[in-house]
């Protein structure tokens, strides 16, 4: 199993990462390592076993659908970076 | 002082032998004296608030007064939490994490925030964005990681307790390599919310501390149920019962030889030993059982923790909260990549890739689902293993604390968590308690228990540290 290049500048663009040169060298040589070492799950046989997408082993508890918090539109746009008028700003989204 | 329990301390506060702001100033003393060279906190209250004072002299509990410092991804209200990041370098949440609420509400008083691996993504606490913590023991080797910080504060005695996560053995091996006591509880057991999330279905909040003992206490405090984390169980109260004596008649421990033999280091093999044949002489009966599918654990945990790490750290946007990119930027998408590069590490960039590729079209079926069913088929064999014993005892690591900068191929380090990662993918209670040193250097010995049963391997544990003084030795030059 081999990542090529073209693969690796397209997770870049997926993952949402702007890696230079070096960095994608390096990573896609980790890469290829890591998926060296994982590949020897394909050898397992798991025909007849069902994925395991988590491990609770009893019910998850749900809440009751209602309104449990009130507005903290104020604290949480102090956090950003840029925000005018209730709204984040942001570069333009749209070309 | 520093070498007290908790329940001891609780004895000196009650008999007003000292005051809590007493107790406080004794540690904070020594986390400002000491940290310059362990580097293991990010962040110490120089001064603690009268309020938090007030309210643990009003608390008759055995944890009102105690000390404690939270690893710096349980998010603490208007205290800087950053995870290890550059990304949340200046991020100071508006909330407190479930866990950091009730163990404040239990009286426990904060000092600061432990240094980690960034988002928890290390085993040796080299990934952090603000350097790389010491080893008390040996300051040019690791503490493990990514609990790191939590594990050399607690070793050096900065404070008697610290939280911790584990996702593949983050609370367990820094225990390990430390000295220390660690315990990772069930999945579920403990809730999540506001615990900066690595890999969702693996990560759990726990404890460090010198003994088992101290452990069961501040566990019983930040567990339960939680409305705020749907994964957290709802269950009956569950309490701390330390053992009165050592005694383990007729507690039957699971072994595996493969694992023991799996250790090329003669010295922490003989640790090993010496610490199971201390299991049968307190009575306990060690039955050799079997986990077939283990060694595929580590490589399905790399594809499983990358993946959910990649959905996860996609909220790092530089938009909402957080580092954003200062480059002026024509478009959103420039932003994003601008701000995400600069903000991540290279470990984190490293593995938000692999879950990226783990996760793309024609690979997720022969990648991540097959991951998923090699952990079924563990969680099987540790089912089939708990038919037949009790509590399972195994090595934490093949090897002591490293020295920092030996394995600076992060992807060297990953095969090391084969003993660590089994149990994580079960969702399994497992702790890390101190066994014979190994060349001068801390040895862990790994407790794992049912789903749902921490008391088993806290008891076992505590048993153990009744008939031994591993636990309660530390770094000479921290004395």
């Amino acid at each position: 199993m081999s990542i090529n290049r073209k693969e690796l500048t397209e997770m870049a663009q997926l993952a949402q990462l702007d890696l230079n040169a070096e960095q994608s060298r390096l990573i896609g040589q980790s890469l290829n390592q890591i998926t060296d070492m994982v590949e020897r799950i394909k050898k397992a046989d798991t025909a007849q076993v069902e994925p395991m997408f988590h491990p609770c082993q009893f019910w998850m508890p749900l809440r009751d659908d209602g309104v449990t918090e009130d507005s903290h539109k104020e604290q949480l746009l102090a956090l950003a970076k840029q925000s005018d008028d209730n709204f984040y700003l942001v570069p333009k989204v749209i070309e | 002082m520093i070498n007290l329990s908790i329940r001891e301390l609780n004895q000196l506060l009650a008999k007003k032998q000292i005051s809590t702001a007493e107790l406080s100033s004794v540690y904070l003393d020594r986390c400002r004296q000491f940290n310059p060279s362990l580097n293991a906190l990010l962040h110490i209250n120089n001064d603690i608030n009268p309020e938090d004072l007030l309210t643990a002299n009003q608390i008759d509990g055995l944890l009102s007064g105690i000390p404690i410092i939270h690893k710096d991804l349980f998010s603490t209200q208007g205290v800087t939490t950053t995870a290890g990041s550059k990304m949340l370098a200046d991020y100071a949440p508006p909330f407190d994490a479930t866990v950091v609420s009730r163990l404040s509400q239990a009286g426990m008083m904060s000092l600061g925030k432990a240094n980690m691996d960034e988002f928890a993504m290390g085993s040796s606490n080299e990934y952090s964005y603000f350097g790389a913590v010491k080893n008390p023991w040996d300051l040019k080797r690791v503490p493990g990681g990514s609990s790191g910080g939590s594990a050399a504060a607690v070793a050096a005695r900065l404070t008697p307790v610290a939280t911790a996560s584990d996702t593949g053995g983050s609370i367990r091996q820094p225990a390990a390599f430390c000295g220390i006591t660690g315990i990772k509880p069930s999945y579920g057991r403990v809730s999540r919310y506001g615990m900066i999330a690595f890999a969702s279905s693996l990560d759990q909040g726990g404890v460090m501390a010198v003994s088992a003992d101290d452990c069961g206490l501040v566990l019983e405090a930040m567990m339960g149920h939680d409305d705020k984390d749907s994964t957290s169980i709802k269950t009956e109260a569950w309490q701390w019962q330390a053992p009165q004596q050592p005694s383990m008649k007729g507690l039957k421990v699971g072994v595996i030889p493969g694992w023991v033999e799996q250790l090329k280091d003669d010295d922490i093999k003989r640790s090993t030993e010496q610490a199971l044949k201390t299991l049968t002489e307190q009575g306990a009966e060690l039955i050799e059982v079997d986990l077939p599918h283990a060694d595929l654990a580590v490589a399905a945990y790399y594809i499983l923790a990358p993946a959910e790490a990649s959905a996860n750290l996609a909220r790092f946007d530089g938009v909402r909260f957080g580092h954003q990119t200062s480059q002026q930027c024509d478009n959103i998408n420039a932003m994003y990549r601008k701000t995400r590069s600069e903000g991540f590490g290279d470990e984190v960039q490293r593995r938000i890739m692999l879950g990226t590729w783990a996760l793309s079209s024609g690979y997720y079926d022969d990648y991540y689902c097959k991951a998923q069913r090699i952990r079924r088929l563990i969680s099987e064999d540790f089912k089939q293993a708990f038919s037949q014993v009790d509590v399972m005892a195994v090595p934490v690591s093949p090897e002591v604390a490293f020295k920092q900068g030996d394995k600076s191929d992060g992807v060297n380090m990953y095969q090391a968590d084969q003993f660590t990662i089994p149990a994580s993918l079960a969702g399994l209670p497992c702790l890390s308690m101190p066994v014979q040193p190994a060349k001068g250097l801390p040895v862990g010995l790994q407790l794992i228990g049912p789903y749902f049963d921490e008391q088993v391997i806290l008891s076992t544990a505590a048993q153990f540290q009744m008939v031994t003084d591993f636990h309660k030795q530390m770094p000479e030059a921290f004395v």
